[in-house]
């Protein structure tokens, strides 16, 4: 399976990637089950068959270290160390969800975990996460900014704008591009004419990788030489990681611009099951320990999801608060 | 009684310059960021300078990319930076509306207040230069209309000097709208720190004839038009509004109670204009006075002298104004 040296990762944060992308997986499971009750309003973008990428990159930060989210950011969230609880009550409009039921799905950020905000503006992270890089670069601290976004920004004059400039000044950032290949229906075949988005870092003079992002350990690899290559001050990194989301663009979504043997093809690369396979494999789990993770993270849903239920919404005059600090 | 407040003639560049220099050499988090800034020290010498004694991390003379400037902007001010970012022409600020409205105006409410942006955006605008369609427009309605913005627009040296400060100490993103034809203006500033307070407008000229309500340069044409409405017996009394957001509407109300009457000046197109609201918000209030606009023709900027005239308010216009309330 391995590519590449995973002597360098522990087992106990093996262990927590796995247990974390169990996490975003029942989270977002759960939700689509409110979603179809109405329970939630609003597109719900799920994160499911991508978890390694959250996942495995977040495990490469240190404390300090911030990150920018996307339209699809329940999974950034959640690998950031996001509370279950809040995260559901932020989904389900309620006052003690994360954004105090102003955000939503779209938008579930806390800042105290490292999060500057999930952005519903395809690309517009990217200027931010360069702002926050020069903000560590002014203030000469040894963090980095890790940037997500995917294909679709890729093809922004954000992604452009970033990158340049980033580059120009070697700030500490970074950039993630989770490549899952399609827009809404668009396939990335039809928005590209290059098969790896990685080798547009050439044109700022930057280092560019295309890896495996439905590998958690690739992912954790990747991302943690890419870190120490920005805090040592030598710039940021483009890293593409090809992955999927295996399920529409939103609930409901007809799926009608991909083929059912496309969508199976990529649910037996299903990251879950790989690290699970890989731990049991090299006996850094049993299945007894895994089950019992499995069954602890549902137990955090179940609560979370509760927790959710009773919450009280806002009261309507909320919605006249937090408009200026 | 002496209040030890020591008062010097500078130009409205300078005093710029005395405030970018005030605010960086008391905190370390200021730092400014535009195209041009650096040795050029922008494009009317209002940072001269400052990028030698700063140095290229507290000036950063950046590429020709709004959307990027704006967005770092935001970013660094949501890690707690005083960032003033510069784009060239509020024409350009178009370019990065993205970060300016759905970014900085929104960061703070839709993560239920925990991010604050802490952003100066600084910008000019105004036609009366020959630069045509593209590059002398009076766009402050765009923003003013967007929860989560302040609009500032200073007319005087010594506002745009405090009114800076004070923008650079707000938690908020500020729209700072210069106009080009004021750098060279002179007029007594403050020496040292010190900030103008938001939301409140300034008499510039008292009168008990007619209200004129202004901001940026058309403050400076309005009481021109005041001392010519005087010789014929009108006394115009000329408000500077100062900030569009938050406006102070106290000041107009007060003022119309003695005049009776509104005149309401501006050089952006009249349809959609800051003046529509101003109205609005009077009559509102249930004050019932005769209300009328003197502002940009709806037409885009045109480059001949002859055709810019045309279309931009002055002295003339708004005497004429005035005097057919009196006809």
């Amino acid at each position: 399976m391995k590519r590449f040296d995973v002597s360098s990762v522990s087992k106990e944060l093996k262990i927590k990637m796995y247990m974390r992308m169990q996490q975003i997986r029942m989270f977002e499971t759960r939700t689509i089950e409110h979603a179809k009750q109405k329970l939630i309003r609003g597109p719900l973008h799920l994160y499911i068959g991508e978890e390694a990428n959250a996942v495995g990159a977040c495990a490469a930060l240190e404390k300090g270290d911030y990150v920018t989210s996307t339209h699809r950011g329940h999974g950034h969230c959640i690998a950031m160390g996001g509370d279950l609880k809040k995260m559901f009550a932020e989904i389900c409009g309620r006052t003690t969800g994360y954004c105090k039921g102003k955000g939503g799905s779209m938008h579930i950020a806390d800042l105290d975990l490292g999060i500057i905000g999930a952005n519903g503006i395809v690309g517009a992270g990217m200027p931010i996460a360069v702002g926050a890089a020069i903000a560590m670069d002014n203030q000469s601290r040894k963090n980095v900014i890790l940037c997500f976004f995917g294909d679709g920004a890729s093809n922004t004059g954000s992604f452009h704008e970033a990158l340049n400039m980033a580059s120009i000044w070697k700030l500490p950032i970074v950039f993630y591009c989770e490549n899952n290949h399609y827009a809404i229906s668009t396939s990335s075949s039809d928005s590209l004419n290059i098969h790896d988005i990685s080798i547009r870092a050439l044109s700022y003079g930057i280092p560019g990788k295309t890896i495996d992002g439905n590998d958690a350990l690739e992912v954790y690899l990747t991302t943690r030489e890419a870190r120490q290559r920005a805090v040592n001050g030598e710039g940021p990194t483009l890293i593409e990681a090809k992955t999927y989301r295996t399920i529409g663009h939103w609930i409901g979504d007809p799926v009608r611009y991909r083929t059912g043997s496309e969508e199976e093809e990529w649910r037996a690369k299903c990251p879950i099951r790989r690290l699970r396979d890989y731990l049991l494999g090299t006996k850094e789990a049993t299945e007894a320990e895994i089950a019992h993770i499995d069954t602890e993270v549902k137990a955090e849903i179940d609560e979370a999801e509760r927790f959710a239920r009773e919450s009280s919404d806002p009261t309507p005059d909320e919605a006249l608060s937090d408009i200026y600090a | 009684m002496s209040t030890g407040i020591r008062m010097k003639e500078i130009t409205y560049a300078r005093a710029l310059w005395e405030a970018f220099d005030e605010a960086m050499s008391r905190d370390e988090r200021v730092f400014l960021m535009g195209e041009d800034i650096g040795v050029h020290g922008n494009i009317f010498g209002a940072m001269y300078g400052l990028q030698e004694k700063y140095g290229g991390k507290r000036v950063r003379s950046s590429p020709i990319s709004e959307v990027a400037i704006v967005g770092a902007g935001v970013g660094a001010a949501a890690l707690g930076m005083k960032p003033v970012v510069e784009i060239m022409f509020v024409d350009f600020a178009t370019i990065a509306m993205d970060q300016i409205v759905n970014q900085a105006a929104k960061l703070h409410y839709m993560t239920g207040g925990k991010v604050k942006i802490p952003l100066v955006i600084r910008t000019q605008g105004g036609a009366g230069t020959g630069e045509a369609a593209q590059h002398s427009q009076s766009l402050e309605a765009f923003y003013a209309h967007v929860p989560g913005l302040k609009v500032v627009m200073p007319s005087t040296p010594h506002d745009a000097k405090g009114l800076l400060l004070q923008a650079i100490e707000d938690e908020n993103p500020v729209m700072f709208i210069e106009h080009k034809l004021l750098y060279a203006t002179r007029g007594p500033v403050q020496e040292g720190y010190y900030t103008i307070s938001f939301g409140k407008a300034e008499v510039r000229r008292k009168g008990k004839d007619v209200t004129i309500v202004a901001y940026s340069k058309m403050v400076l044409d309005s009481l021109d038009a005041a001392e010519e409405l005087s010789q014929k017996g009108i006394e115009a009394e000329v408000i500077d509004l100062r900030t569009l957001n938050p406006l102070d509407t106290e000041t107009i109300i007060t003022s119309l109670r003695k005049t009776g009457k509104l005149l309401v000046v501006h050089e952006a197109c009249k349809t959609m204009g800051f003046g529509a609201e101003i109205m609005a918000r009077i009559a509102e209030k249930g004050i019932n006075v005769p209300m009328r606009r003197v502002a940009g023709e709806d037409t885009p900027i045109p480059y001949s002298r002859v055709l810019e005239e045309r279309v931009i308010p002055n002295k003339g216009r708004i005497v004429n104004a005035a005097i057919s309330y009196f006809d």
